[in-house]
């Protein structure tokens, strides 16, 4: 038996080594060699300042930028120098499709959406802008969704409908080998575009 | 459809390659490299001071619970004394008992229920060496036992194989390649791999944004190939920096259906090779039943979810909005419909229990497949044991046929008798004994019922579910219940054990019993188990004892809540 609990334990000892040290280590250490920009976090510069990451979303408040889907975790965005922040999370509030509390949610978005957007119907509004993702991180849009704010960016940013349009399409991220996924805006990088613009 | 298709057809061919590789490990028979990784066993043999020599199928399970036993005290260990160790850049504190208890068993289980929120919960040093390493060692145990239960259908006797070299060889040889080589894949595709701190950002409009970044790649292959499904963060595979992509999210979803079928393929090749072992055979007629058997609960449960994910939340549909793209509430805009549906159907027939999009938001019918997925428990299953537990319904059925027809049950040749036949009525009815119990227990007091966060039908869902993917050792869950109390933290976890152990140990039970038996020859009057009829018996059987065990449960929750929003 003594022998037993030897052997079990030095299994136990060995194979924490192997698969909890060496491995995750070993492909850090490929990781950063190999794939350096992703294996960081793909993050995104402007004027040598990081202002995100390409995959992950970020919610924009202000009038001249795209709109990003509802989050519950309003995408760990705070206020500078915030006291009592959340700390970093991600999900969703998790709504059971029969929970009031979602229609409740969405019913309030759509009022908020057709007051910031005058010339929009309401059936014409895609349900992913009004509906949270699983992560609440999600760095997209579809591309009705992206067009259906095409009229307010106009008005605010002052840019052309034309260009607008180009911006969303540098923006869009296609299928991966062209059949997997779906067709999307990434929401940050049409935003960093429209940032470009405004202030060159 | 297409890239749903698609997948499915990638798929066969792979599954049936690294069939015949699992083969070769299971049978200690030579494989790729094989020079290469016999000197990397054979020094690891001599650290560990393991004797090669034959065990029975009593020593097996105590070997494997002994060496459980040991991983999971070490781990407990660490999980409490995590903010005193290195590797915390982010300075998280210690993990509260009772959380610490059911995350211990949660992962040495290969269930990975996550009562906690990774990025803020666990150092990187806990993320690697207690999550990742037990992501291997429960994948291994789990695939160890599921070899010693095949091989013992077909050997002639109940001394055979050694845990420690099965738990080894199957790490070496599968598990530690794969996941290196799918890591890898990730990291380029945008997976973060870094041991660098959580990272503080500022936006365009000036605020601050925090990104969790940490060791993800190299843990995110494992949990898929593993079929474990623990998240590095809270909201797992949905999170971009866990899958990032539509072509990571099609990676997961191979890596973890590729094991698990792999398995069936092993085994039918194992029975095919018995008889005739110099003809070449592609999987064996055995084999190909009980494939096509789950395949068809698959692709069952996978059109429900697509048709009903598709058909949206019928309550949004009358809000007058465009809802053509299907029910998003919980779903990622690059995934959409297509491969989230196939994802929630793949995590949860191969009870891997990671999630791509959330199972709360699913819509009643979206929601209920994966519930009755791990139900069954059949539909491939987790790493080896959903192989073991088809076994069981595989038994039952020769039992009722043979009893219709007035025949000796037998299969392979030995007899199924009376005493076998009590541990496979006990094996099917421990399932849902224990999700059932605990779901009642759940509702009948307080600290259940303060779980609940959907309001209606959908509250009771919650708790089977949470049940449910505990017993049948998935991990995934309605993850809006507030699971992180001590009422929650133990039942799940007396859940998951008690999953786990007494079906491994019965099954290795029934294996033994049958290993000691006579080999009779067939004989005209013998059922033939490897024909299409007993295929259709066989899925009858499932679905019937399934749904006959389960139906009320279900009507109570996903079913009304159907009816109610319809």
């Amino acid at each position: 038996m003594w022998q037993q609990l030897k052997v079990a334990l030095l299994i136990t000892i060995v194979w924490m080594g192997i698969c909890g040290l060496a491995y995750p280590l070993i492909t850090t250490g490929v990781a950063q060699i190999v794939f350096k920009n992703q294996a960081n976090g793909s993050l995104i510069e402007e004027k040598g300042q990081v202002i995100g990451s390409a995959l992950i979303g970020q919610t924009f408040e202000q009038d001249q930028y795209f709109q990003s889907r509802p989050s519950a975790i309003a995408y760990n965005i705070y206020e500078k120098n915030t006291e009592n922040k959340e700390g970093v999370r991600s999900g969703s509030a998790n709504y059971a499709p029969s929970n009031p509390e979602l229609m409740k949610r969405i019913e309030q978005d759509v009022a908020q959406f057709l007051q910031q957007h005058p010339t929009v119907e309401k059936q014409q509004i895609p349900a992913d802008l009004l509906t949270a993702s699983g992560s609440g991180l999600d760095p997209h849009i579809s591309l009705k969704a992206a067009k259906i704010q095409l009229d307010r960016l106009h008005e605010t940013t002052g840019l052309s409908i034309d260009d607008l349009k180009k911006i969303i399409e540098q923006a869009t991220d296609s299928r991966s080998l062209g059949i997997f996924g779906e067709e999307k805006m990434n929401v940050l990088k049409a935003n960093q575009q429209i940032y470009r613009q405004l202030n060159s | 459809m297409l890239q749903i298709v698609f997948v499915l057809i990638i798929y066969i061919p792979l599954v049936l390659l690294v069939g015949r590789y699992v083969y070769q490990v299971t049978m200690n028979q030579k494989t790729v490299f094989n020079s290469f990784f016999q000197k990397i066993e054979n020094i690891l043999y001599k650290i560990t001071g393991v004797k090669q020599q034959e065990m029975t199928g009593k020593q097996y399970v105590i070997a494997l619970l002994l060496s459980n036993a040991c991983m999971i005290i070490v781990s407990y260990l660490i999980l409490r004394l995590q903010k005193y160790v290195f590797l915390n850049p982010n300075q998280i504190e210690n993990m509260e008992p009772t959380l610490a208890f059911n995350t211990v068993i949660s992962f040495m289980t290969n269930t990975n229920l996550q009562h906690y929120s990774g990025e803020s919960a666990m150092s990187y040093f806990a993320q690697m060496i207690v999550i990742t390493f037990m992501m291997f060692t429960s994948a291994a145990s789990g695939y160890a036992v599921c070899m010693a239960f095949c091989r013992r259908f077909i050997a002639k006797t109940d001394r055979i194989g050694n845990f420690y070299k099965d738990f080894t060889r199957i790490i070496v040889r599968i598990l530690l390649p794969f996941s290196f080589v799918v890591a890898l894949a990730l990291v380029w595709q945008g997976v973060p791999q870094t041991l660098a701190q959580n990272q503080t950002i500022t936006t365009l409009e000036g605020k601050s944004q925090d990104l969790a970044l940490g060791p993800i790649a190299s843990m995110e292959s494992i949990k898929h190939l593993g079929t474990n499904g623990g998240g590095f963060n809270g909201a797992n595979s949905s999170t971009p920096f866990e899958n990032p992509t539509a072509l990571t999210n099609v990676i997961e979803i191979l890596s973890m259906m590729l094991l698990p079928g792999a398995c069936v393929v092993a085994f039918g090749l194992m029975i095919a090779y018995r008889k005739q072992p110099h003809k070449h055979v592609v999987i064996g007629k055995q084999g190909a039943v009980l494939f096509t058997v789950m395949g068809a609960l698959f692709l069952i449960g996978l059109t429900a979810i697509y048709i009903s994910e598709k058909t949206g939340n019928p309550l949004i549909t009358a809000l007058g909005i465009d809802q053509s793209n299907g029910s998003m509430e919980g779903k990622e805009i690059r995934f959409g419909i297509e491969q989230s549906a196939l994802f929630t159907e793949v995590t949860t027939a191969f009870t891997t229990g990671t999630i791509n999009n959330m199972h709360d938001t699913l819509t009643p019918i979206g929601g209920m497949v994966p519930l009755f997925n791990m139900m069954l428990n059949v539909v491939f299953g987790g790493k080896g044991v959903g192989l073991m537990n088809m076994m069981m319904y595989v038994l039952l059925a020769i039992f009722l046929a043979c009893l219709m027809i007035g025949r000796t049950p037998q299969f392979l040749g030995r007899k199924i008798e009376a005493k076998e036949m009590k541990f496979i009525a006990l094996c099917i009815l421990i399932h849902p004994f224990i999700i059932l119990g605990f779901s009642a227990l759940a509702v009948s007091v307080a600290g259940g019922v303060e779980g609940i966060t959907n309001p209606g039908a959908h509250g009771l869902s919650q708790i089977l579910y949470e049940y449910a993917s505990s017993a049948a050792n998935n991990g995934s869950g309605f993850e809006g219940l507030a699971d992180n109390t001590t009422f929650w933290n133990v039942t799940t976890g007396l859940a998951m054990f008690f999953g786990r152990y007494t079906s491994i140990i019965l099954q290795l039970a029934i294996a033994t019993l049958i290993a000691r038996k006579p080999e009779q020859p067939d004989s005209v009057g013998t059922l033939q188990t490897d024909t299409p009829l007993f295929g259709t018996f066989l899925f009858t059987i499932v679905l019937v004892v399934g749904a006959l065990t389960f139906l009320p449960a279900l009507t109570l929750g996903p079913i009304q809540e159907f009816l109610t929003i319809r």
